[in-house]
């Protein structure tokens, strides 16, 4: 299959073989019948550390086409070591178009953002997660999280959230903000802000894939998303209270860039992509000019 | 109890078995506890007490017999052959466990209002202000300040722990309480403290109690029936102050006569 990169013959298409390709498949799709279980999968070694997207890159293998136009995102950029990386993996590896444009991307690759343009029904976000069990830290037995799944009980779930309140006075999760879906099982969302978790009821299907855990779960189209919280303390998306200094959007997640010693602060989209695409479309925030 | 022959037994106790292997756990347990009652369960280390206490609660699934509660919904079903999310529910509704060491009992990452409220959580109560007054409550029925509310179970004394857990386990009013040597490892005036408080919610909440233990004063004082076990049988039962004061069995005779008189 990778006939037009002469040195690849040595690898199938897209790196993992025809076999481990179908055994992440049908991970997939019992993930995707049973919305947030976490279905447990036989992870590979793969050519890059885990805690680098190990899981999200297994996904996207097997996910892929050559038809596939391939875009990776880390914390929302096009351009970090991350998404460089596995770009260029699967470019060598797998030979299918890549771009940095959302909206031309088939399969999205990313790592704890989802973008801000909202994505279709002919679009897949594969997730990239380190601890899948949203329980791990309040309950470490493995054994005990998987009967607390299989019986419905979160009520620990929402011990965490009361801790927040007792300690900080409000909900302080910020991010890997746990989130019930479709009814039924509580799920990481992997550690994207939780700014984004009300964009999760989307178009596009929504896969998680956790490496070192050895966990794929998944998200149908349009599948419902609850963050959890107390009647009196509701869920709050929170951002920083700034438009971008580049673009001047409002609406977007922000990152916050130290300039100098003497307190100099930018605030800019952590969607490099969104960004970009307003700057290009004449929108200008509080510092362009000096950026450009 | 004699005068409450038309109430129905809480809890019913039948031929209950449990062995590890060839050894026997406990063999051939009955009895009935009704709702108020506090039955004590007293025997030397390793005659099967807590294995008994265990298969009761169904921390442990007994190899023979029933254990039939008095469920609030659907009158008596037997708990060893129910489905595990029903008795898990109980659990955490129902009935109470208390553990010896209170560290098996609590959360000790977790504040005491957040030990306290996991139960009401547990059960469906979403709004932090009702949950927070329930844990400052019961914060103060079992004597802790109300300002200890946000502090860890790491940062409280033993008899403080050992009330936390207590506090933890009521705060959904059950039926029923397991204790585990609830006194053990607690120094004497803290034991004393500790058996007058439990005294206390058992009679203010009406509770039925199966309390194991190897001291005797703690049955003597909290205990209305008394159990004596040896090599995971039991050797007799009766009121507590008549099994005290009137042994029958030798082995009894031997465990009151060995208590120290000061």
């Amino acid at each position: 299959m990778t006939a037009e990169h002469g040195q690849m013959t040595e690898y199938n298409f897209a790196y993992l073989d025809e076999q481990t390709k179908r055994m992440i498949r049908r991970a997939i799709l019992k993930g995707l019948a049973i919305p947030g279980y976490q279905v447990p999968f036989a992870s590979r070694e793969m050519p890059m550390p885990y805690g680098w997207g190990t899981g999200g890159v297994q996904v996207s293998a097997a996910t892929l086409t050559p038809e596939d136009r391939f875009k990776v995102i880390d914390q929302g950029a096009d351009d970090t070591t991350n998404a460089v990386s596995i770009r260029k993996f699967f470019e060598r590896t797998a030979g299918v178009e890549t771009t940095e444009e959302t909206a031309q991307a088939t399969v999205i690759q990313t790592r704890h953002r989802i973008p801000e343009m909202p994505l279709t029904e002919d679009q897949i976000l594969v997730y990239q997660v380190p601890i899948p069990e949203p329980l791990r830290f309040l309950e470490p037995r493995e054994t005990e999280t998987r009967k607390m799944h299989s019986l419905e009980e979160y009520g620990l779930m929402h011990v965490k959230l009361y801790e927040d309140i007792a300690r900080h006075g409000a909900i302080a999760t910020s991010y890997a903000y746990p989130v019930k879906v479709a009814g039924r099982y509580v799920m990481d969302p992997s550690p994207i802000p939780k700014f984004d978790n009300p964009k999760m009821e989307m178009a596009a299907i929504q896969l998680f894939g956790a490496g070192r855990e050895q966990r794929i779960y998944a998200l149908p189209p349009w599948t419902p998303v609850v963050s959890l919280d107390f009647e009196d303390y509701p869920f709050e998306p929170s951002k920083a209270d700034h438009p971008c200094d580049l673009c001047g959007a409002e609406d977007s997640y922000l990152d916050e860039v130290i300039l100098d010693d003497a307190g100099g602060r930018m605030f800019v989209c952590s969607d490099t992509d969104y960004c970009r695409s307003r700057r290009e479309a004449g929108h200008a925030g509080r510092l362009s000019e000096e950026a450009a | 109890m004699a005068q409450t022959v038309h109430v129905h037994p809480l809890l019913q106790v039948r031929d209950v078995g449990k062995r590890y292997g060839a050894r026997i756990g406990c063999a051939d347990v009955s009895f009935d506890l009704y709702p108020g009652e506090v039955m004590g369960i007293v025997g030397e280390s390793g005659s099967g007490k807590s294995t008994l206490l265990n298969c009761l609660a169904g921390h442990l699934e007994p190899d023979t017999g029933q254990v039939i509660f008095d469920t609030r919904a659907e009158g008596p079903i037997d708990t060893v052959t129910m489905s595990e999310p029903v008795r898990r529910m109980l659990g955490r509704t129902d009935w109470a466990f208390v553990h010896q060491h209170a560290r098996d009992g609590l959360r000790m990452s977790v504040s005491a209002g957040g030990n306290i409220g996991e139960r009401l959580m547990a059960v469906g109560e979403r709004h932090y202000g009702h949950i927070r007054d329930s844990a400052t409550d019961w914060l103060g029925r079992v004597e802790i300040a109300a300002d200890r509310i946000d502090d860890r179970p790491t940062a409280f004394s033993g008899g403080m722990q050992q009330r936390l857990q207590i506090a933890r386990n009521l705060v959904t009013g059950p039926r029923l309480v397991f204790m585990d040597e609830p006194t053990g490892g607690l120094d004497v005036s803290v034991q004393a403290r500790l058996l007058d408080l439990l005294r206390g919610l058992v009679r203010e909440m009406g509770l039925s109690a199966i309390i194991v233990t190897h001291d005797l004063a703690v049955v003597r004082l909290l205990a209305d029936r008394l159990m004596v076990m040896k090599d995971g049988h039991v050797v007799e039962s009766g009121l507590t102050d008549q099994v005290l004061d009137d042994p029958q069995h030798g082995y009894t005779q031997l465990l009151v006569s060995s208590v120290l008189q000061v």
